[in-house]
């Protein structure tokens, strides 16, 4: 473990001390890792020179984990264990994954139990035991944090983790226990399209409304934004959870099965051919024509040859389907096509030249590929995790993104009642009243979904929960107001309060997989190690990179607003400083972490009136800056 | 860091003023609507979660409760009907969108034969028909918005202003059914 940058008491760290942070592209297909160093964003290699981490994780029977490409090179001989493409079960249901009999998994349903309120997530069979996809996906995110951490020689502060824009609470959820399971401190969840116009934006210092067109191994996104003055505003995302890359490596399967007559197959031949059909696809992206073989584990040889023309002709709707969601976002943002800047190509499968002729030809200009679609995420990402780490502070730009889909509850005969509507721009909290339905009604069941239609049943259920204690009335004299808050990784929690009496419930959304908070802290102790003396060491570690972190804030905003404060309440703030100071040279995490507390409380008036005073500052100041327009 | 309780003292204040003061501006109908943007944009700057990340977890929380009162509050004043709601809200007068039903049988007629045209055009599938109505229903708008700033910020008749607001709030369950029109064509 790194030592631990401890400043000297009485003395501000140094300002512009470099707090280690990484930006990581979770993608269905593959993985990256990138931080920002000496001001410019780069992705990290493995120490084999590999920028790009297969998303692939093997279980062995000796609960062995392989991570990447030797999982990769093991996925046909192993298909079962050998899981790829995960992302797309992240925060899914086995209802949700459909039909089944094409893929090589033993699919688990799992059911609600643990802490979650949430319909269930599917989990995989393995040779290692029952896996749910937040921790396979844990085991990617961990490989990425271990190659981070020996690539800048120390602990990492914090990450910003990636997921789609079109990512619905559940998934992202589930993205964010996936990185605390692999140890990560997640500073942010960004919306993938978000951080290529981050990479896009940055370096070309460009000005207006741009598309970002991003089409990943398993996801579909499209957002519109407006750059302008250093801000980097979404107005609309669109797009489809479950198309991507993948679905055109399906249509070339099929087309080798229906070419061929083949019957069922078993795992092993359908992830050979699933590997065939990939190769082909990539090869086509600058052949006409491409040749398929492979032989079966009947002994039957494929041998095929595939035209770009074909394959262009079988996965025209494919590509058509990216076209809906694209005016969808188009009329959210109340834009023409034509009113376009520029169209960032995002995602491996934006190489295949079909999809980058439908995009021309629906905007009328050739999109943007200038940087590497692969990697263009992973770059943004590490840009913004520097700035959030604290690492930035002189160079203002603000970034504001958008739920992408409504949230709302379902009322009486199954119909959703929106209450935050999508596109809306976040943290955003938004309430509503409702009342009961029958007299002397004492229960109120709030069931939370998200989704467009409206139809309960057409919609993502993500969680059930009741307010109990109504005082009994007549029908529709409650008053139970209902708040939903959605925060800046766009998380929701939802509250109900029964006006009158002044009942309460609430309820953070996580769906269920079988894994309960307690089991995930379990893990993540687990994962470090097994001695108690390593997890005390930590726990101690890890309370005082907090304090210190506070002790630091504390004495920056002394030194800058410590005219807010009257002398007692200065005094009062020293010595809470001093208390924590005192704790810090001691080795009792507990004993920090009270004092840190003690700090905080005793700061929080401090933050709020200083907070006050920038919002002040932000109004008046103004004024010379319309000048300036 | 465990969580502690806040006592947010005297950023109540502000915290708690109305969406105008907030964002620095005269209580009006009538708004400078570039001048909005670069308030919300100076004050998102200050308040955004993004500058408080790195920072201890009772700042985190306070930079939200900000940061979702000025997206509040921008959603609310950019939109000329929400704007117009809340003004009159301001003035203490209800516009009772919900509740009262007693508009004019000219409108109400008018209305009804705007809906037809709008399931007509998605029926038949034609694009530049509903096209059309959406820029008439556009104008429309317009039109009604000004006579409602005229009620609010002029002749202060707030209960006048009421009526324009239900009428206002036909008109844009009319525009959403024309998108989801535009929607239906489109799957």
């Amino acid at each position: 473990m790194a030592l631990l940058q401890i400043s000297e008491p009485g003395l501000s760290t140094l300002p512009h001390q470099h707090r280690l942070a990484v930006g990581i592209d979770l993608g269905t297909t593959n993985s990256l890792v990138a931080t920002v160093r000496n001001g410019i964003s780069v992705v990290l290699n493995d120490a084999d020179g590999r920028a790009l981490l297969p998303s692939v994780v093997r279980y062995l029977p000796d609960g062995e984990v392989q991570v990447g490409e030797g999982a990769q090179v093991a996925q046909n001989e192993d298909p079962a264990n050998t899981i790829v493409s995960v992302k797309r079960f992240m925060g899914r249901g086995l209802r949700d994954i459909g039909d089944v009999s094409g893929s090589p998994y033993r699919f688990v349903d799992s059911a609600s139990t643990g802490s979650g309120q949430g319909p269930g997530m599917v989990q995989l069979r393995t040779v290692a035991g029952v896996k749910s996809p937040v921790e396979v996906s844990a085991e990617i995110l961990k490989q990425l944090r271990l190659r981070a951490e020996a690539a800048l020689g120390g602990e990492l502060v914090g990450a910003v983790i990636t997921v789609p824009a079109y990512f619905d609470d559940a998934q992202r959820q589930a993205t964010k226990d996936a990185a605390k399971l692999a140890g990560l401190n997640v500073l942010r969840l960004l919306n993938e399209p978000t951080a290529a116009a981050i990479a896009y934006g940055l370096d070309n210092a460009s000005e207006g409304v741009y598309a970002v067109y991003d089409l990943g191994g398993g996801t579909f996104d499209i957002s519109i934004l407006r750059l302008s003055r250093g801000v980097f505003e979404v107005l609309a995302a669109n797009g489809d959870s479950a198309l991507g890359g993948d679905d055109f490596d399906h249509r070339i399967y099929c087309w080798v099965l229906e070419k061929n007559n083949l019957p069922p197959l078993g795992a092993h031949d359908i992830r050979l051919l699933l590997t065939r059909a990939r190769a082909a696809k990539e090869e086509l992206s600058d052949h006409a024509e491409t040749r398929i073989t492979a032989v079966l584990s009947s002994g039957e040889v494929i041998d095929n040859v595939l035209t770009q023309h074909d394959f262009h002709e079988m996965s025209r709707n494919l590509v058509a389907r990216t076209m809906q969601p694209l005016r969808r976002a188009l009329r959210d943002a109340g834009l023409k096509a034509d009113e376009i800047k520029g169209v960032v190509m995002v995602g491996g499968a934006t190489r295949m030249p079909q999809v980058q002729h439908a995009v021309a030809e629906f905007f009328q200009q050739a999109p943007l590929t200038n940087l590497d679609p692969d990697k263009v995420v992973a770059l943004g990402a590490a840009i913004q995790a520097n700035v959030l780490a604290g690492n930035r502070s002189g160079d203002d730009w603000l970034l504001l993104d958008v739920i992408p889909l409504s949230l709302g509850i379902e009322i009486m005969g199954g119909l959703t009642e929106k209450i935050v509507p999508r596109n809306s721009t976040i943290p955003t909290a938004r309430a509503q009243e409702f009342t009961t339905f029958r007299d002397g009604q004492t229960t109120l069941s709030v069931h939370v979904v998200q989704g467009e239609r409206e139809l309960v049943a057409d919609c993502r259920s993500l969680a059930r929960f009741e307010l109990r204690g109504i005082p009994p009335m007549v029908a529709g004299a409650a008053r139970i107001r209902v708040t939903f808050q959605v925060d800046a990784d766009g998380l929701l929690s939802v509250s109900a309060r029964e006006m009158t009496s002044g009942v309460e419930a609430s309820v953070v959304v996580k769906p269920s997989y079988g894994l309960s908070d307690d089991e995930i802290s379990r893990m993540l102790q687990d994962s470090f190690s097994h001695a108690e003396a390593d997890m005390r060491a930590r726990a101690l570690s890890e309370a005082k990179v907090e304090a210190e972190r506070l002790l630091e804030a504390v004495a920056a905003a002394l030194a800058e607003d410590g005219g807010l404060l009257s002398a007692q309440e200065r005094a009062a703030v020293d010595a809470r400083m001093d208390a924590l100071r005192a704790r810090l040279a001691g080795d009792a995490a507990s004993a920090v972490k009270m004092a840190t507390d003690g700090l905080n409380l005793a700061t929080a008036q401090f933050a709020a009136r200083r907070m006050d005073a920038s919002v002040k500052r932000a109004l008046t100041g103004h004024r010379l800056d319309e000048l300036d327009v | 860091m465990a969580a502690s309780p806040i006592d947010l003292g005297s950023a109540k204040t502000r915290l708690q003023q109305d969406f105008f003061q907030l964002f620095g501006l005269t209580a009006r109908f009538q708004l400078d609507s570039t001048l909005l943007d670069q308030r919300y944009r100076a004050l998102q700057t200050q308040v955004h979660p993004d500058k408080f990340a790195h920072l201890p977890e009772a700042e985190r929380r306070l930079s939200m409760q900000w940061a979702t009162r000025v997206n509040e509050g921008y959603q609310m004043l950019r939109s000329p009907i929400s704007r117009g709601r809340y003004l009159l809200k301001l003035h203490g007068v209800d516009t009772q969108e919900e509740t009262n039903t007693a508009m004019p049988v000219d409108f109400l007629i008018e209305q009804m034969e705007w809906r037809e045209a709008v399931q007509e055009a998605m029926q038949a599938r034609e694009i530049s028909v509903l096209e059309a109505l959406e820029s008439r229903l556009s104008h429309q708008t317009r039109v009604l918005q000004e006579q409602l700033g005229d009620k609010i910020d002029v002749a202060q008749d707030y209960i006048a202003a009421a009526g324009d607001v239900r009428k206002l709030r036909f008109l844009e369950k009319l525009a959403e059914e024309i998108a989801s029109a535009f929607d239906e064509i489109d799957n």
